[in-house]
């Protein structure tokens, strides 16, 4: 990876890899990696495609680092019969478009699939994305990360994993 | 042949049988000709939850619902009063709205353009010309339902000779009182709603809200992610104080937490550590009494009441049912708040509601999950039957004559049982 300061400009490039190599952390439920590509903020999935105003809505997820955290830990812990085992996901991140950009700060929106697998069962679910990310001394960090899921004031099935 | 000789289908086998005191039959969580005789005789009979007020608060306000498997719309009208009206066009049967919620002075049809009133009935009728003079509107309303109230909850029946709600409700309405005491002083309201469905009966779900015994192993994980005092709170299984009681109709209660029954007992407790920096808000807006009185509502009830046949007032939300076939049953949970309440205060609830339920909490994916495994499981030994026999013989009798058992007995289930047995006669 290339040298960051919190003024590097983060190219279209820069982050498609890093949400890319997210989709990989997160297909393969490794929670010790994806806490750290963090950087405060929330990790937000609304009710309704309207929802702007997250912290006065209920939502399916609102995680601050501490939420985050408690949720990482459920998921891995091994006390969670949904998640020991987990359902396996294959998942594919794509359509990506920039829709905010300033020095060191882009908001990047993108179209993603995922394809769920327990008990021979698949389910499928479509979200809209919307991560807002940093340039930092470590590399690229995630502040906000939106997931408006299709008929998400539908009706949903459990889930035991990260989108 | 006369129509009096016509054959007998099976829709007319009892399976009353099937329930047997401590224990009910395989075939009622697997056979599709049993689910739609339940659709028939129970949830065609009696009163079934259908929403809340605050989800139609004004007038022209609409909310679509279902009772049983038949789509409906709850509808609050010109002159104030609420409406339940089937969702199917009287002239060849498309739904007449497919938008969840909103406002509106008209239902229209998309397909030939009916018209209905927001009571139903049928206003107009492009090209009129085209029908017989005997042709009436007055008899081509939308069908509507029995509908009442009782704390805000709007319940509904196809059954016009039902009995009157609050005698249905009967035991459990005090319960229903002590659980509206967490608006905190104000209205509830409800603040949105967790829905998922899950491949079960939807009697796997029924059973589940006065099932103690299974929190501790089941909610393992939820419970770790606790501070200290909360995790205190929710060993309900190992303090004895707790207990579950039949409330005659199907309806029960299982007491968790004694101490949180009524919300405005203890205002002087000490503030629960997670609550005091709420409460540190809540000093700039309102007196100590008052914060108190919030503070603690905020936390909900100690308490689930399973109220026959599809809902529940579970702590600080509804737990709706929706059984859609024998193996599929959509749930919802509606988070409340304080209509009118300190934003604050609405917020820490849904935070709340968003840490245990719906499809991402930390609880109810491992509901999902074992209620998914009994499904699966009950297709085999098909012979055996489910067991709902704990604590059977160690109960007491209530002040209202009917059975208690203690926190994780099986009672609730076997209060519910009952009453299917008797509907299903
Ligand atoms: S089906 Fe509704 S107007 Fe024809
Ligand atoms: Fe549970």
């Amino acid at each position: 990876m290339k040298d960051m300061t919190p003024e590097t400009e983060i190219t279209l490039d820069d982050a498609i890899k890093f949400l890319w190599s997210e989709a990989d952390i997160l297909d393969r439920n490794d929670f010790d990696a994806w806490l750290p590509l963090w950087h405060g903020g929330h990790y937000i999935i609304p009710i309704g495609d309207e929802v702007t105003d997250f912290a006065n809505n209920l939502n399916i997820v609102y995680d601050d680092a501490q939420m985050r955290k408690a949720r990482a830990a459920r998921l891995s812990g091994g006390f969670s019969i949904s998640a020991a085992p987990p359902a396996r996901t294959v998942r594919t991140l794509s359509r990506f478009v920039f829709t905010e950009e300033a020095p060191g700060a882009v908001t990047i929106r993108s179209a993603l699939h995922v394809i769920e697998d327990k008990f021979g069962r698949q389910r499928m679910f479509a979200a809209n994305v919307e991560h807002k990310l940093i340039a930092t001394e470590n590399g690229i960090r995630i502040t906000q990360k939106v997931v408006r899921l299709l008929n998400s004031d539908g009706m949903l099935t459990s889930i035991s994993y990260l989108f | 042949m006369t129509l009096d000789h016509f054959p007998q289908g099976p829709q007319d086998a009892s399976y009353a049988p099937l329930v047997k005191g401590d224990r009910v039959a395989t075939p009622m969580y697997e056979d599709p000709a049993i689910f739609d005789v339940e659709m028939e005789k129970i949830f065609g009979k009696t009163w079934v939850w259908v929403g809340h007020e605050s989800e139609v608060p004004d007038k022209g306000n609409f909310k679509l619902s279902v009772v049983g498997t038949q789509p409906v719309i709850i509808s609050h009208d010109r002159k104030g009063a609420l409406h339940v009206l089937v969702n199917r066009c009287r002239h060849r049967a498309a739904t007449v709205c497919e938008i969840k919620k909103g406002k509106t002075s008209s239902f229209q049809c998309p397909y030939h353009g009916w018209g209905y009133a927001l009571d139903g009935s049928l206003r107009g009728v492009p090209y009129t010309e085209g029908y017989n003079t005997d042709f009436d509107k007055k008899d081509y309303g939308l069908k509507k339902l029995k509908v009442e109230t009782y704390q805000g909850m709007i319940f509904a029946s196809f059954n016009m000779d039902v009995e009157p709600l609050e005698d249905f409700l009967g035991n459990a309405k005090p319960w229903i009182d002590l659980f509206m005491k967490q608006g905190g002083g104000f209205p509830v309201k409800t603040l949105g709603e967790h829905q998922f469905k899950v491949p079960m009966n939807w009697k796997i779900q029924l059973e589940n809200t006065t099932d103690a015994y299974h929190f501790p192993v089941v909610h393992k994980s939820f419970m770790q992610s606790l501070d200290g005092e909360a995790t205190q709170q929710f060993s309900f299984l190992e303090d004895d104080d707790g207990w579950v009681e039949d409330l005659g109709n199907g309806h029960s209660v299982m007491v968790m937490m004694p101490e949180l029954n009524d919300l405005d007992d203890n205002l002087d407790a000490p503030i629960p550590e997670r609550f005091q920096a709420l409460a540190e808000t809540l000093r700039a807006d309102y007196d100590e009494d008052q914060v108190r009185r919030i503070v603690r509502a905020v936390g909900g009830c100690g308490f689930n009441l399973n109220l026959f046949p599809n809902a529940a007032c579970s702590l600080s939300f509804f737990r709706i049912l929706r059984p859609v076939s024998v193996n599929e049953t959509e749930i919802r949970h509606i988070a409340l708040g304080m209509d009118g309440g300190p934003e604050a205060a609405n917020q820490m609830r849904m935070r709340l509601h968003e840490h245990f339920q719906g499809p991402m909490g930390f609880g109810s994916p491992d509901d999902a999950e074992v209620w998914e495994r009994v499904q699966r499981g009950s297709a085999g030994g098909g012979d055996l039957d489910v067991m709902v026999n704990r604590g059977k013989g160690l109960e007491e009798t209530s002040e209202n004559g009917l059975p208690k058992g203690d926190i994780s007995a099986e009672t609730g289930m076997r209060a519910a049982y009952a009453k299917w047995q008797e509907m299903m006669a």
